[in-house]
């Protein structure tokens, strides 16, 4: 994996703390609907946000591979080393 | 184990609703008096929520008119219009639309929902990209859903963010549509028309509008949002639905782009499903031409919902962003929105209970939809109901302000919207 895109995983971390209740544990087998609680339209608006920090846009067929947080990251990581490429 | 175990906490969710009284999404009416009023229970109540804008569905001449082509044509055309045929009605009505509305083209959908489902699943194919409000309705993203574009979401009512998204799309080949409503149906705004329009001719995408609930109510000749804020020439495509304003069934599409008509073999849900009944047709027709004789009808629809509007917010109640024929009261918990609900009934008015994830944020809606046919006595009638319950139920501020109990247990609302399934597909 390319150094540039290493810190994917902590920012999407950082992002869902802003959302999610402190003490809630959040890893990578962590189900983001499921066990973060969060509802759909709290989960696309966290998408939005992602897309607008990473400067990728996150299609809706991607957003429903996404269970854990494990599958989020790699969402992501792809989308931005497609566009590191172009 | 049954196959339907999946909707074991919908279940859990619709008998929690019935506990509190009538169940809002089984609601049975005995009889219709008018555009405005029905028999529920043995009680005449005030019909607050039906999107009949122009008041049409009791209009003496598309009655008659209707009447006469069903006793000539009969009930049903019993099949789609590729394999049986179209009738002189489904020429006839996509002349007139095409001719109000100053475009080239019109094909006419056996529903809005089909029309909105036929339009964005065919117009964009694979490699192509759809930009959707996030607010939209159900029949846009099904649509979405339907077709082989990647769909793309923008925040609601905000063009600088669709300005963002289709410049991170700039450098892919695909074609861009990028999809409005006029007038949103859950909270009544509309959209920035003209600044969306300017983003799209600046990024040189392609632009639809869905005009469900803003045809016959907004603009000088009732042709809508696109009408009114001055943009016909940067829209690519109207859709729309004769269930609102026209009072009939059936959805449309209108058009100036050049060969448009191959769409009548390319796209499955207009190809696929039987054409309207030709009774149908001819009311639709006759509403689409008292909608043009009758400019006053549009001057009380306004004047009645600004009264509505303006009467609930000067009561302190939570109301949309605009005055417009959707007036939507948000309040704080689905059970107390459910039990308002209850007593608005019981006191004679009927309105939509809309609860989150269906709604645009995570409050539950009192939504109206006001009429030209409603009177002002009905509407001060609804705006007195709306206070009394109010105070009962402590949602009006009083001084000091009423604390109201929250209920003993949480009510868990499972995933219905159409945003879940996005998110819930790889999640079962
Ligand atoms: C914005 C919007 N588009 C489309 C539709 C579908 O219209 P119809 O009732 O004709 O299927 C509706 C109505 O429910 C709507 O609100």
């Amino acid at each position: 994996m390319n150094e540039l895109l290493s810190d994917t995983r902590e920012q999407i971390v950082q992002g869902l703390r802003q959302i999610v209740p402190a003490t809630m544990q959040v890893s990578g087998t962590t189900h983001i609907m499921r066990d973060l609680n969060l509802d759909s339209l709290a989960v696309m608006d966290f998408m939005l946000t992602l897309e607008d920090r990473f400067d990728i846009v996150i299609s809706l067929d991607k957003v429903a591979e996404v269970e854990t947080l494990d599958d989020l990251v790699n969402v992501v990581d792809q989308l931005r080393a497609r566009k590191l490429k172009s | 184990m049954s196959i339907l175990n999946k909707f074991a906490p919908l279940r859990q969710t619709y008998d929690q609703l019935r506990a509190v009284g009538q169940n809002p999404f089984e609601m049975v009416f005995e009889k219709m008096f008018s555009p405005t009023e029905g028999l529920h229970k043995g009680r005449r109540t005030i019909l607050l929520g039906t999107n009949n804008y122009l008041g049409l569905t009791f209009d003496q001449a598309c009655i008659d008119e209707s009447v006469n082509v069903l006793r000539q044509q009969g009930t049903g055309t019993t099949g789609s219009r590729i394999a049986n045929g179209s009738y002189s009605g489904h020429r006839q009505l996509e002349t007139d639309l095409a001719q109000f509305f100053n475009r080239k083209h019109c094909m006419v959908f056996s529903t809005g929902y089909q029309a909105n489902l036929g339009m964005l699943s065919t117009l964009a194919g694979k490699g192509d990209y759809l930009l959707l409000d996030s607010d939209s309705h159900a029949s846009i993203y099904d649509g979405a859903r339907l077709g082989h574009a990647e769909v793309v979401r923008f925040r609601h009512n905000d063009p600088d963010d669709l300005a963002k998204r289709l410049k991170r799309l700039a450098s892919e080949p695909g074609d861009k549509l990028v999809v409005v409503e006029g007038v949103y149906s859950m909270l009544g705004d509309a959209a920035p028309l003209k600044e969306i329009a300017a983003v799209k001719r600046e990024m040189g995408a392609w632009l639809m509008v869905d005009e469900a609930h803003s045809l016959g109510v907004l603009g000088d000749t009732g042709r809508g949002l696109t009408e009114a804020a001055g943009v016909e020439a940067d829209v690519d495509f109207v859709v729309g639905t004769f269930s609102k304003s026209l009072g009939s069934v059936g959805g449309f599409c209108v058009s100036d782009i050049d060969g448009f008509d191959v769409l009548r073999v390319g796209c499955r849900p207009y190809m696929f499903t039987a054409s309207l009944p030709p009774s149908v047709m001819t009311s639709t027709i006759t509403a689409l031409r008292r909608l043009q004789e009758l400019p006053e009808l549009r001057t009380k629809l306004h004047a009645n919902a600004h009264r509505l509007y303006n009467g609930l917010k000067d009561l302190g109640f939570k109301v949309g962003p605009q005055p417009n024929p959707i007036v939507s009261v948000a309040l704080e918990d689905p059970i107390l929105a459910v039990t308002f609900w209850n007593r608005l009934l019981e006191g004679g008015v009927y309105l939509n209970l809309a609860l989150p994830p269906a709604t645009p944020t995570n409050a539950p809606l009192l939504r109206s939809s006001v009429s030209a046919a409603h009177s002002f006595e009905q509407i001060d009638r609804v705006v007195q109901l709306f206070e009394t319950v109010g105070r009962q139920l402590g949602v009006l501020a009083a001084l000091p302000p009423l604390r109201r109990a929250k209920p003993a247990a949480a009510v868990v609302f499972p995933a219905n919207a159409e945003l879940d399934r996005a998110v819930a597909v790889g999640a079962r």
